[in-house]
């Protein structure tokens, strides 16, 4: 028997990709269906749509590239993507607003790099900032969470015709919670949590979106449970995240950007944390590496909501911010290797130093 | 300075097929990339600072190659360089007499043609070797696929930023073009704001230079089979494969 010559690395996790993103596409459905709850059926039109859109321009992508199609497709990768855009994207919006966002994420930000793998920018941020950028006023049209007063649940026919025929519907829509503390910010918190209904009849932060992080926490932990990614860059971007808001709470007062509570349970902060910042291909990849990664996007997140001029969340800029600097940080990150009394940079730096 | 190369006849088929196609400036060379970037948001600017770029490369050309037998190496830069500003510095204040509109828009981008690196490009690497009828054409050539890029990158941008294109020509070309505005989307298209931003133009610049690729593969394939095919049609030669001849 010959003996084969196998490299590293000899103990491999169990799961192919395929299993992985499958388990990260069950992750999502708390969160998605909370969303639902609160937000109506748009949630669903928006996966349906982003899910069929994305494959479809993943299938036409691997065919120009002559890639086998089928090999790829079932790889489950493309889907997770549309699902994570889905998520961010608000409901109601036009069904060419989540076409345009899936061809970004998988055409541009994807495909032109390289496909699977070798896309160095997260491709669901680099289609939701494109699109936020491009297409400001659908962007930012929130539904407002069916367990407000005077709140209008949106019927499917209603959705459908707004969706597809672009007919408005009457005061569905309302500022997100982030939309409101930004437009307030000369006044006091405890002034907006009187005025505002959203942030009223909030338990915790504010209405839905509480829920709608904790379930997306939920599914985070499961993934975790599952060891598909590290605690590291999730943990360490909540704690920075905190951190921030802890340190410039100014006990509510008008320069007050939030409680740390109010900002680990508002806006995307939890979908980013356990779908966006795990994402293996994106992020840095020592484990010193990703704690770094994870406390500069949490950091970033506070800079953009608070300080930041034209954005109220600044999830996806963080995170694209700091795809950027994955490779710098991996360079001053590299661990040890088995064998060696220190790390390669290390032992580079003390060779220029001796010279 | 470079007798030898200018004895040898001019291939003028060959100079246009660079500077359109196999050696163009924007989408093979990547020069002049600022104004590219900066102002193909539509197709007036485009055409407009292109013309100005093409009118300054023929004549930047014209002027290089008359002096090229009376300035020695060591300063022939700093003399390119200052032939090249006195020119871009007409085209200003002809823009500024005839389109002084299109001039405000323009802005800084204008007298920044000075830097654009395909006109410093063609004088060093074309005009200082070459008689002035050739280094003319070559000039109007290079101008020409720049601003041929330039307007297709234009009006990508522009109708996918506003859903119009040919939108102001009248800055160009006066009030008959005034109605020229095609509205090719429909009043109901939002507009995408991104087409109109730096990393738009950089992103059809792209896809613009991957179309030329293609293309150029795609012919290159071709030509490998037809040549192929007469060899077949030759055929019946065998090759000697061992080297020894017995």
């Amino acid at each position: 028997m010959a003996l084969l010559n196998i490299t590293s690395p000899h103990a491999h996790g169990p799961l192919s990709t395929s299993q992985v993103m499958r388990l990260v596409l069950y992750a999502t459905l708390p969160g998605a269906f909370t969303l639902a709850y609160f937000f109506g059926v748009g949630v669903f039109f928006n996966l349906l749509i982003a899910s069929v859109s994305a494959l479809a321009f993943e299938a036409a992508v691997l065919k120009l590239r002559n890639r086998p199609i089928g090999f790829y497709l079932q790889d489950y990768s493309a889907l997770v993507t549309a699902f994570l855009l889905a998520l961010s994207l608000p409901p109601y919006c036009p069904w060419w607003l989540v076409v345009v966002g899936s061809f970004c994420a998988i055409v541009l930000a994807k495909q032109l790099y390289g496909g699977m793998g070798l896309n160095p920018f997260n491709p669901a941020m680099v289609a939701y900032v494109i699109l936020l950028v491009s297409f400001p006023i659908p962007m930012t049209q929130w539904a407002t969470p069916v367990t407000l007063d005077g709140a209008h649940a949106v019927s499917i026919s209603e959705a459908i015709n707004k969706i597809f025929g672009g007919q408005a519907i009457d005061g569905y829509a309302s500022a997100t919670v982030l939309d409101v503390m930004k437009q307030n910010a000369s006044l006091a918190l405890e002034e907006i949590y009187k005025s505002e209904p959203l942030l009223k009849s909030g338990y915790f932060a504010s209405a839905a979106w509480e829920w709608v992080n904790i379930a997306f926490l939920i599914g985070g932990l499961f993934l975790l449970y599952k060891r598909i990614f590290t605690w590291h860059a999730p943990i360490s971007m909540l704690i920075a995240l905190a951190l921030m808001a802890a340190i410039f709470y100014d006990n509510g007062s008008s320069n007050s950007g939030g409680s740390p509570l109010f900002h680990l349970l508002s806006g995307a902060t939890m979908l980013g944390a356990f779908f966006i910042v795990t994402d293996p291909v994106t992020s840095a990849v020592s484990k010193r590496g990703r704690i770094i990664y994870g406390a500069a996007i949490g950091v970033l997140i506070y800079v953009i909501r608070v300080w930041g001029k034209g954005y109220p969340d600044g999830v996806a800029f963080a995170v694209l911010f700091l795809n950027f600097a994955a490779p710098f940080i991996d360079y001053y990150t590299t661990p040890r290797t088995y064998g060696h009394s220190k790390a390669r940079i290390v032992i580079a730096k003390e060779k220029e130093a001796n010279k | 300075m470079s007798e030898e190369i200018v004895k040898t006849s001019v291939d003028y088929q060959d100079i246009v097929k660079k500077g359109l196609w196999s050696n163009n400036p924007a989408l093979v060379q990547v020069l002049g990339l600022c104004p590219l970037l900066a102002v193909s948001g539509t197709v007036v600017n485009a055409l407009g600072l292109g013309l100005a770029t093409l009118l300054v490369l023929t004549a930047s050309n014209m002027a290089v190659s008359l002096i090229r037998n009376h300035i020695s190496d060591t300063i022939r830069l700093p003399a390119f360089v200052m032939i090249i500003a006195s020119l871009v510095s007409c085209i200003e204040l002809l823009m500024k007499a005839y389109t002084y509109e299109l001039y405000q828009i323009l802005g800084i981008f204008i007298p920044l043609i000075v830097t654009n690196c395909a006109v410093l490009g063609r004088a060093e690497a074309f005009a200082s070797k070459n008689k002035i009828l050739p280094a003319a054409v070559d000039g109007f050539m290079m101008g020409l696929g720049f601003t041929l890029v330039l307007v297709c990158i234009g009006a990508i941008r522009e109708v996918l930023g506003t859903g119009m294109i040919f939108s102001n020509m009248q800055l160009l070309f006066g009030d008959m073009a005034s109605n020229w505005t095609l509205n090719i989307l429909g009043n109901n298209y939002p507009g995408m704001i991104l087409a109109l931003l730096p990393p738009g133009a950089f992103i059809v610049a792209g896809f613009l230079m991957a179309g030329k690729n293609v293309i150029d593969n795609r012919i290159k394939e071709k030509t490998a089979a037809n040549a192929n095919k007469k060899d077949i049609v030759k055929g019946g030669k065998r090759v000697r494969t061992t080297g020894q001849i017995a």
